[in-house]
């Protein structure tokens, strides 16, 4: 970006390949870590328009059951470990120095590796999908069997890429942490924290948690495929049960690594726009905490149905409708953080109120997923398929999307333009819209999730929901199209940008210099 | 526009949504809202979901009115001057505490509901549920039909429809990819407690009128329970990935009146017992009468994997042409049907799930079909080969 041409450096960035290639300065590797997301974002959505395409009508007519399985397993895949957590990720490198009043992240060459990791196990992951037998077919949980005996050859390469995935996500947890506790400017108290690099160090802890129990399920499925051993075949004395309590004890947590810095990003930008400090600063920071700590003893509430004792279903049915007290406070917090602000609607301003709407239908259908009886209605329905997409389109990606509009003028020194946003956003909310609610009817009339085919009794809802997704992968190229106008120029952005912006990224000037906070500030 | 017309407009839109939402919501099995249902558990989680709904709907009203409000009220352009309140202790308090009694509240009828379905003790009759990639077994292990035992997969017009590119418009195929050869028969007023497994992979049984689902899972057996009042024909599906024709595996039950179950299980009996006879019988079958029935046996066994042009398909190698199946010794050919592959896991071992009689059937049949020309096989070859 044009971070090169700032002029106050004490050395400015080198060019060419070799500046990406060997960089250790964090604003260049966010810079890589969201472009990389993005080009996932667009992958990944472009298998989703595949899905919708064969679900457009009923009957069987542009991919055969076995890719169509292959796609919907890549489409979540290439968008939890591809978009979205390398996404944040790059948001963290680029800002949590700038917020703390850091020169840079602690371990600078752990974290160019940490990024460098990332494409290579991207493209093996893609990689699979032309190797013989075809690319993992068996869903973004991989439940074995399926995953393990009855899987394609291909599989032992995805194992190979979660694994580089996982490396990846740890480093850049430990150089989170590490920068958080130690680089902290001077006067910058841990509750003084802007929200979101308070959230994204709960994040980290998170993923230290719980990516090594992701590389344990992986690794045993390994095993299990190659070297004889049968920790989730029957035959052999395992457990098939076993990988979904592994799985999920994972991929619980995973989905609040998803959203955590969410709820930071929007912290930011609310109080910005209404002018008026972040309601329960300190409630949030809590709540935050608590829904952490939730995240690990709710995991089986993916599982009512494997048949456990119904002790184990009441526990996680209490402990799961529980997850709806803090997460309620952090709604409550931000519509009193409006309350009697004085409010503009900026385009991050629009996304962030986008995001606590939409975010909060999901976590609605959530609270209803979460009653256990009910579930077993629900459960793996179209009715699932919408609330994770309002929890992570809406939710998460919606929060990336805000916190790109709100710093790209910080990182690029330009104001975007703002009628191409309006467009990208009015585009986005309406077929995004479309696209999701009504698989919510879809999922109460019984249509189950992961299907290519249905009866014509579903056609209406998902032709709709076919329309929405079209429309809405296209309005994300009018945000690709943004962002590079963005970068060639525009409106000179003030060191402020945004006329109630607090902290101290806005202290310095726009476009952020290569080196920022060479000397620490002084936080009163 | 000012901005009391927009508080109109939006009033009156919200209004609007919210009468559309209640006669959506009281119209029973709407295509809009969850299925009641016919039996007791089902129509308890009908209640519940319509519960969690409109508290759902409540605070939703509550939290994006105010919000709303604001967003209209509190606007810079309209003069807003910014408060400098940023916490309240009374205020956080109370939301934090509100929630957490309606949650107490919601979990009282949740846990209730859920010990009910989870209790199948003292059924009338048990039935044992295995589930095989992509058809259901069904086995009565007491009462009238003690000892039937069947499979239930796609009906053969959704299996001619579903062919990519089939030309076969799917809106004129009737229960299309809902609809099975054999369904399951159970008894109305009777409860019926399923045992639920798997040969393979993981499953899940359901039909949404009976209000649950359950995993079937190699190794375990699960419990599940049902009592119909009314006699009737409901429809599900499996629920759980479970490899490529996942989405074409449906459930069909059958309920019937007492005496229509009677009847159905003793003419199920004798047909079963005529059939075993045929199968184990001596006789020596003419190469016509083997290529009749094996290709109805290979169109409901084989096709989905094998394709019926015998060519195959991604994983699953092609016959047409096959060495193993123009073999001139067709041991090779019935070892690897009866056993299942020895390296691929995906071809299933049919010496299970077949009688002598349809595996002999359908290996000639594979072996005389799409050009290959190869010997026929008898009833007695198969049984010397178990």
């Amino acid at each position: 970006m044009s971070t090169a041409h700032a002029e106050h450096d004490h050395h400015g960035a080198p060019s060419g390949l070799s500046r990406w290639l060997f960089t250790t300065n964090h604003k260049d590797i966010g810079t890589l870590y969201l472009w990389f997301s993005f080009a996932m974002l667009l992958i990944g959505g472009s298998f989703a328009m595949v899905i919708r395409l064969e679900l457009l009508q009923p009957g069987m007519q542009w991919v055969d059951p076995n890719f169509f399985n292959s796609m919907t397993t890549m489409h979540g895949l290439i968008m939890v470990f591809g978009a979205i957590m390398p996404a944040f990720v790059g948001l963290a490198n680029w800002l949590v120095p700038m917020m703390i009043g850091a020169p840079d992240m602690a371990l600078p060459r752990m974290n160019n590796w940490s990024f460098w990791i990332l494409p290579f196990a991207g493209t093996m992951l893609l990689g699979t999908m032309f190797m013989e037998g075809g690319g993992p077919n068996f869903g973004w949980t991989f439940y074995a069997p399926l995953s393990t005996t009855f899987a394609p050859a291909s599989t032992d390469f995805f194992i190979f890429a979660v694994h580089m995935l996982g490396f990846s996500s740890i480093m850049g947890s430990i150089n989170i942490i590490a920068t958080i506790m130690n680089m902290r400017a001077p006067g910058m108290t841990l509750m003084k924290m802007p929200l979101f690099v308070w959230t994204w160090l709960i994040t980290a802890f998170l993923l230290i948690a719980v990516m090594p129990v992701l590389a344990g399920a992986v690794t045993m499925m390994l095993t299990d495929r190659n070297f004889g051993t049968s920790f989730f075949d029957a035959a052999g004395g395992g457990d098939p049960v076993l990988f979904q309590h592994v799985f999920w004890f994972f991929g619980h947590p995973e989905v609040y690594i998803m959203i955590l810095p969410a709820f930071g990003v929007v912290s930011q930008i609310i109080p910005t726009f209404a002018r008026k400090k972040l309601f329960g600063y300190s409630s949030m920071v809590y709540a935050t905490a608590s829904i952490a700590f939730l995240s690990f003893i709710v995991w089986a509430h993916h599982m009512f149905t494997v048949g456990m004792p119904v002790a184990g279903e009441l526990f996680f049915m209490y402990a799961t409708v529980l997850i709806a007290v803090p997460t309620g406070v952090k709604v409550f917090n931000w519509v009193a953080t409006m309350w009697k602000g004085s409010m503009t609607f900026e385009l991050p301003m629009k996304w962030a109120l986008a995001f606590v709407i939409l975010f909060t239908i999901g976590g609605f259908s959530g609270l209803m997923l979460g009653i256990a009886p009910v579930d077993f209605q629900y459960h793996d329905t179209y009715f699932v398929v919408a609330h994770f997409h309002y929890v992570l389109v809406t939710g998460a990606l919606f929060s990336i999307i805000a916190a790109v509009y709100y710093w790209l003028p910080k990182w690029t020194g330009h104001m975007y333009s703002e009628s191409l946003g309006n467009w990208h956003f009015w585009t986005s909310v309406i077929f995004v819209n479309i696209t999701f609610f009504p698989q919510h009817f879809l999922g109460l009339a019984g249509m189950p999730r992961r299907i290519p085919d249905y009866n014509a009794a579903f056609a209406d809802f998902n032709f709709m929901s076919s329309i929405g997704a079209f429309g809405f992968g296209l309005s994300q190229l009018l945000f690709l199209a943004l962002i590079i106008k963005c970068i060639k120029g525009g409106e000179k952005a003030t060191d402020e940008v945004w006329e109630g912006a607090e902290g101290l990224e806005w202290t310095v000037a726009s476009p952020a210099p290569y080196h920022t906070f060479a000397e620490a500030p002084e936080v009163k | 526009m000012s901005v009391r017309k927009l508080k109109q407009a939006a009033m009156m839109l919200f209004s609007s949504v919210l009468v559309m939402a209640s006669n959506f919501a009281w119209a029973e099995n709407s295509s809009l809202n969850l299925r009641k249902g016919v039996t007791e558990v089902s129509r308890d989680a009908y209640d519940l979901h319509m519960i969690v709904l409109w508290i759902c709907v409540v605070i939703g009203v509550v939290v994006f009115g105010a919000m709303i409000y604001s967003m209209f009220a509190h606007r810079k352009s309209k003069g807003a001057v910014a408060a400098t309140f940023h916490e309240s202790h009374k205020v956080e308090v109370l939301w934090t505490v509100i929630p957490f009694i309606i949650l107490i509240a919601l979990a009282i009828p949740a846990t209730t509901n859920l010990l009910k379905l989870e209790d199948a003790s003292n059924p009338d009759v048990t039935v044992k549920v295995t589930a095989y990639q992509w058809k259901w077994q069904y086995e009565y292990m007491d009462g009238d039909a003690e000892g039937v035992k069947f499979f239930s997969k796609l009906d053969q017009a959704s299996e001619d429809a579903r062919a990519m590119n089939s030309g076969i418009d799917v809106s004129t195929v009737p229960n299309y990819l809902n609809n099975v050869d054999k369904e399951l028969v159970i008894p109305t007023g009777k409860k019926v407690r399923f045992l639920i497994t798997s040969n393979d992979v993981i499953h899940s049984w359901w039909v949404p009128d009976f209000g649950f689902k359950k995993d079937a899972i190699p190794g375990y057996i699960n419990e599940a329970w049902t009592k119909v009042e009314d006699p009737g024909t409901y429809r599900g599906k499996c629920a759980e990935l479970c490899g490529k024709d996942h989405g074409f595996m449906p459930v069909v039950v059958v309920a019937k009146e007492e005496g229509e179950y009677k009847k159905w299980a003793a003419a199920k009996k004798a047909a079963a017992a005529a059939e075993a006879a045929a199968a184990a019988s001596d006789k020596t079958w003419s190469k016509a009468e083997l290529m009749t029935k094996g290709a109805s046996v290979y169109a409901s066994s084989c096709a989905a994997c094998h394709q019926a042009n015998g060519e195959g398909t991604g994983p699953f190698p092609a016959l047409k042409g096959s060495p193993l199946a123009t073999a001139d010794s067709a041991a090779g050919h019935i070892d690897i049907v009866v056993n299942g592959s020895k390296t691929n896991p995906l071809m299933a071992a049919y010496g299970a799930q077949l009688n002598d009689l349809d595996l002999a059937a359908v290996i000639t049949y594979e072996r005389n079909s799409w050009g290959n020309e190869a010997s026929i096989v008898q009833p007695k070859d198969v049984k010397a080969a178990r």
